[in-house]
Order: structure tokens, then C-alpha cells, then sequence
């Protein structure tokens, strides 16, 4: 197993171009002696196709990490670029619109677009197909299950035909064994979609199970501690043997950055 | 399959997205499926409720009422019993309930009921157009929230009785005497009940829309305006029981000769001395009040249905 150092950016391993690229990005909340810094000179470099998994503690920014990718908050420091693709995020609320049915909060992307009626229906019954909730889209996000809810909502970043797909702890909110069954939907479509995915979670496993590569972030302020690339063979199980000696060891390394901060 | 969900369900509303560290791996001894819906996801749907029939659901709501209808009938037939107060005075429910079948009988009390209906709906459209324009334009700009946001709440307060001198002054005995303030009582409500809605749509919503790209008119079309839907609709029922009100005042108090509305008519009973007739008419006034509340409530509970809003 080899680790990476990744304060300096990855050399290519021919994957595909690099569609978001983080070079010492720093991000600052506030000034003077109120100022608190979530990020530090952050660098990461994802490739079209890739599965990124963020992991990290608590307060190690992986979220604001996220949001500034997406372009909701703005960078205090270095360079990020994704090129002006269209990036889409799907976070742990599945936060459907209730005044919506299912399929009409899946076409509200399309329809936001300018995309007419009958074309967006159409997609929007293709996206509930993809995520298996076909015969589902006439129902009220209340009446589905949570795992529904997050298909749903994964069905509606879709529909946004994004490059990009950010996802901030998506399955955090869920029961094991819904989250399992997600993990498996979500990989399927990741490969037939050809999506590049950028995942946040805390959970190591998660990240072990689902990461083309699990970059490690420390807390306060977030920095890139490791870059571990997984090679285990897709499709994986969360429960392998692979999957969880792996795991073990990044939560070692995990734990002891926990620990570093822990006095 | 080992399925065990009691504690499968345990943090479902996620208290702290990021507050566990290095979470226990989870035993999932199940090989999974990509059935369609299938496991822990069919077993958390919700089950239907069984409603029963529609005479039966009628029934079950009516009963309750009719026994309060009851009691409050027998209270004031036991006061008319115990001649606290002449007959003439205070009738019997008896003596009322045959004077208001007479009235309502008789096409010239409907078109009482009509004129004053036609005046409430007016003033009340009227208020909700003038009401859901202050609260956009309040929530919108936040010098004028500064300026006029309390304001609109000490409007809500005012009694709107104390308008009519200033009405009369204004517009003289006229229609637009009593409009003025049934308007000036009922749009601070719509108007509050807009921006309140407003002020509350919750943020993952908000960051939904950002992340979808929702700008300027369409954030309002697709986002504020249906999220604030079930604030405006009590803004609403808030201010047509304002303005019910404030019109009931304006006909006892400015009287435009040839209007014979339900206010002018019970004046005119109240002239002659009929308590009966009078009687009548607070209970037409009632009725009215009653029926039009059902149809805000109806309302109300259709929406909180179709958003899964209703406590099951």
C-alpha cells in the first residue's frame, strides 16, 4: 500500500482530465480575533469518472469543502477550478419540496431550464426508472420511506446533468440497511452514468466501500492528512474483508488525529 | 434474513451530521438486493388509514357540535325560565327559532344576506391583493421592513371600530366608508401571515434552490412563494375574521340609505324594540362566521395532508 502525499498534487494516472482542481485552497470564516479557519491550503485534484471520497472528524470542513466547490461560498485563499462545469449536491436531508409530487420535485431541475412539459416528464420518468421508483411518481415525498426520499433526491441532482455530483453525507440519515442497498444503487449508477462523485462522510467503512480514492482530512483547520487509494474490486461489500482491513487502517490514522486534538 | 430494525431507525433525523468520529462498523449480514422497494423501505411506508364512510366521518365530527348546540339552548331556555328578564326582553329559543324561520323564508332577507356578503368578499379581496403586495414589498426590501414591519403589526391591533369616525370624515356615509376599514383591518393580517411565511421557509430548502440555480423570479415561483403557502393561508383566515368584523361594525354604525344589509336590518330590529329579530341576526351573523371558517379550515387540512404536515 502505498500513501500519497497529496500537500502536493497527485501526479496523473491517466484517468481522465482533471475536472476539479483545489490548489492551497483556504478557507477563513470572519476576520481579526474572531477569525476561524476551516480549511488550509487544501490541494486535490479529482478526475472525470472518479469516486472521491472526503472523510474526516468533525469540524474538518468537509462540508464547507463542498459548498465551496459548488460555488454557494466563496475561497479566502488559493485556487479553485472546475472549469465552469455544472456541479449538483445532494445533502442529508433528502429536502424535497412537499408542495411537489415525487416526479415533480425530480423535473423541477429540468423545468427551472426551460425544458418543456412533455420532454421533462419524460426524463424525469427515465431518472425514477435509474433509481428504481418507477410507478412512484405520482406519490408525496411524505409518503416514501427515508431511502426513497435520498433516491428521489438523487434522482432530481440528476436530472441537473451535471459533470460534477457532490454529496454531503447523502446516506448519513439512514438505517444501515437501507444505506447498503444505496451504496449498491449508488455505485451502479455512478459506473452506467459515467458520473465524477465527490462524497463527504464520517464513516469510514463507507468511504472504504464506495472511494476510487479516501482522502483523509484533519480538524481544525481541515488539512489533507493522507490520500489513500482503494483498489479492491468493484462491486465491493461493505462487510469484505478487504473493505474492512482497509478501513481499520485509515481509522487508525483517523484516531489518531482525533487524539491529537483531543486535550 | 436477519433483519433487525428497531435499531436500524436510531439517528434517523441525524442530530449531528458530523458529530460522530469514526462511527462501529455495522454488522449487515445480508447480501443485498436491488429489488425495487424493498426490506426496510416497504416496511417504512406509511399504511393507509382506514377512514370509514363518509356519512360515518360526517357523523363523527357533527355530534359534538349539535350536543354543544343542545346544551347552549337549554342554558338560555332555563334564563328564560327563571324570568330573569322579561319576556319581551329576552324570548325563549322557541319564539326566536319560529322568527328566524319566518325571516329566512322571505327573499328580502337574502338579499340582505346577499349585500353584506358581496361586501365582505369585496373588502376582503381587496385586503389580500393590498395585504400580499405590502408583505412581498416588506419581506423583500429590508429598509422598508425597518420602516413599516412593526407598524403593520400595531395595525393588527387596533380595534376597527376606532377607524370609523376618521372613515366617515373621509368617504362620508358611503360604501367606501365601511371598505376603508375593513380593509385597513384585515390586510396587516394577509400581510403578516406573507412575510412570516416568508421569513420562515427552512434553509436546506433555501440551499436546495441555490444549488439548482433559482434566481430572482423564479426562486419566487418555485420556492418562497409555495413554501410559504401554509403561513399566507392562516394570514388569510386571520383576516377575513378581521374583516368580518370590522364590516359587522361598519353596518351597525354607517348606514347607506337603500343598502337594507343584515346590519342595517338588525339596527332597525334593535329600533323596534324586537329582541326576537335581534336574536335572529346574531344568529345569521354566526352561522355565516361558522360556515366560512369551515371552508379556510378545509383548506388548511387539504394542504396539510398533501405536504404530510398532519400529526397521523
Amino acid at each position: 500500500m502505498s500513501l500519497v502525499e497529496t500537500q502536493t498534487p497527485r501526479p496523473d494516472t491517466g484517468r481522465g482530465d482533471a475536472v476539479v482542481r483545489l490548489e492551497n485552497v483556504s478557507k477563513q470564516y470572519g476576520s481579526g480575533s474572531n477569525a476561524l479557519l476551516a480549511l488550509d491550503r487544501v490541494s486535490l485534484t479529482v478526475r472525470q469518472g472518479e469516486f472521491v471520497c472526503l472523510l474526516g472528524a468533525s469540524g474538518c470542513g468537509k462540508s464547507t469543502l463542498l459548498s465551496l466547490v459548488a460555488g454557494l461560498d466563496k475561497i479566502t485563499g488559493g485556487t479553485l477550478d472546475i472549469g465552469g462545469r455544472p456541479v449538483s449536491l445532494m445533502f442529508q436531508e433528502a429536502a424535497l419540496f412537499p408542495w411537489l409530487s415525487v416526479v415533480g420535485n425530480v423535473e423541477l431541475p429540468l423545468r427551472l431550464q426551460g425544458v418543456g412539459k412533455a420532454e421533462r416528464r419524460k426524463r424525469a420518468e427515465e431518472l425514477l426508472e435509474i433509481v428504481r421508483l418507477s410507478g412512484f411518481g405520482h406519490k408525496r415525498p411524505h409518503e416514501l420511506s427515508g431511502g426513497m426520499r435520498q433516491r428521489v433526491a438523487l434522482a432530481r441532482a440528476l436530472a441537473q446533468n451535471a459533470d460534477i455530483l457532490l454529496m454531503d453525507e447523502p446516506f448519513g440519515a439512514l438505517d444501515a440497511m437501507t444505506r447498503d442497498i444505496l451504496h449498491d444503487e449508488l455505485e451502479r449508477i455512478w459506473r452506467e452514468q459515467n458520473l465524477t462523485v465527490l462524497f463527504v462522510t464520517h464513516n469510514v467503512r463507507e468511504a472504504v466501500r464506495l472511494g476510487d480514492r479516501v482522502i483523509l482530512l484533519s480538524s481544525r483547520p481541515g488539512r489533507v492528512i493522507e490520500d489513500f487509494p482503494i483498489t479492491h474490486e468493484r462491486p465491493r461489500r461493505i462487510d469484505s474483508p478487504e473493505v474492512s482491513g482497509q478501513a481499520a487502517e485509515i481509522t487508525d490514522r483517523l484516531r489518531a488525529e482525533v487524539a491529537r486534538h483531543a486535550h | 434474513m436477519p433483519i433487525k430494525y428497531p435499531s436500524a431507525r436510531a439517528g434517523l433525523e441525524g442530530a449531528g451530521g458530523e458529530s460522530a468520529v469514526a462511527e462501529v462498523p455495522e454488522k449487515v449480514g445480508v447480501n443485498p438486493t436491488n429489488d425495487q422497494v424493498s426490506g426496510l423501505d416497504a416496511l417504512e411506508l406509511a399504511p393507509r388509514s382506514d377512514k370509514g364512510t363518509l356519512g360515518k366521518r360526517i357523523w363523527r365530527s357533527a355530534w359534538p357540535k349539535l350536543l354543544a348546540i343542545a346544551i347552549v339552548v337549554l342554558i338560555w331556555q332555563i334564563v328564560v325560565w327563571s324570568e330573569w328578564k322579561p319576556e319581551y326582553v329576552l324570548p325563549g329559543p322557541k319564539t326566536v327559532f319560529t322568527d328566524l324561520g319566518d325571516v329566512i323564508t322571505t327573499g328580502d332577507f337574502w338579499d340582505g344576506v346577499r349585500l353584506t356578503l358581496i361586501r365582505a368578499l369585496t373588502g376582503f379581496a381587496l385586503a389580500v391583493i393590498i395585504g400580499t403586495a405590502v408583505g412581498a414589498a416588506v419581506s423583500r426590501f429590508a429598509p422598508l421592513r425597518a420602516a413599516i414591519g412593526s407598524l403593520i403589526t400595531g395595525l393588527q391591533t387596533m380595534p376597527s371600530i376606532m377607524w370609523f369616525p376618521l372613515a366617515i370624515l373621509l368617504f362620508q356615509i358611503s360604501e367606501s366608508a365601511i371598505m376603508f376599514v375593513v380593509i385597513i383591518g384585515a390586510a396587516p393580517s394577509v400581510a403578516n401571515g406573507l412575510i412570516s411565511g416568508i421569513d420562515y421557509v427552512p434553509r436546506t430548502w433555501l440551499r436546495v434552490g441555490q444549488v439548482l440555480g433559482m434566481k430572482g423570479l423564479a426562486k419566487y415561483r418555485h420556492l418562497i412563494l409555495p413554501a410559504s403557502l401554509p403561513s399566507f393561508i392562516s394570514g388569510l383566515k386571520q383576516g377575513w375574521a378581521f374583516s368580518w368584523r370590522s364590516l359587522m361594525a361598519g353596518e351597525l354604525l354607517v348606514i347607506v340609505p337603500g343598502a337594507l344589509s343584515i346590519g342595517v336590518r338588525m339596527q332597525q330590529a334593535r329600533d323596534l324594540s324586537d329582541s326576537s329579530l335581534v336574536i335572529c341576526y346574531i344568529i345569521v351573523v354566526l352561522v355565516i362566521g361558522i360556515l366560512i371558517d369551515v371552508l379556510f379550515n378545509a383548506a388548511d387540512n387539504a394542504l396539510r395532508k398533501r405536504w404530510g404536515l398532519t400529526g397521523s
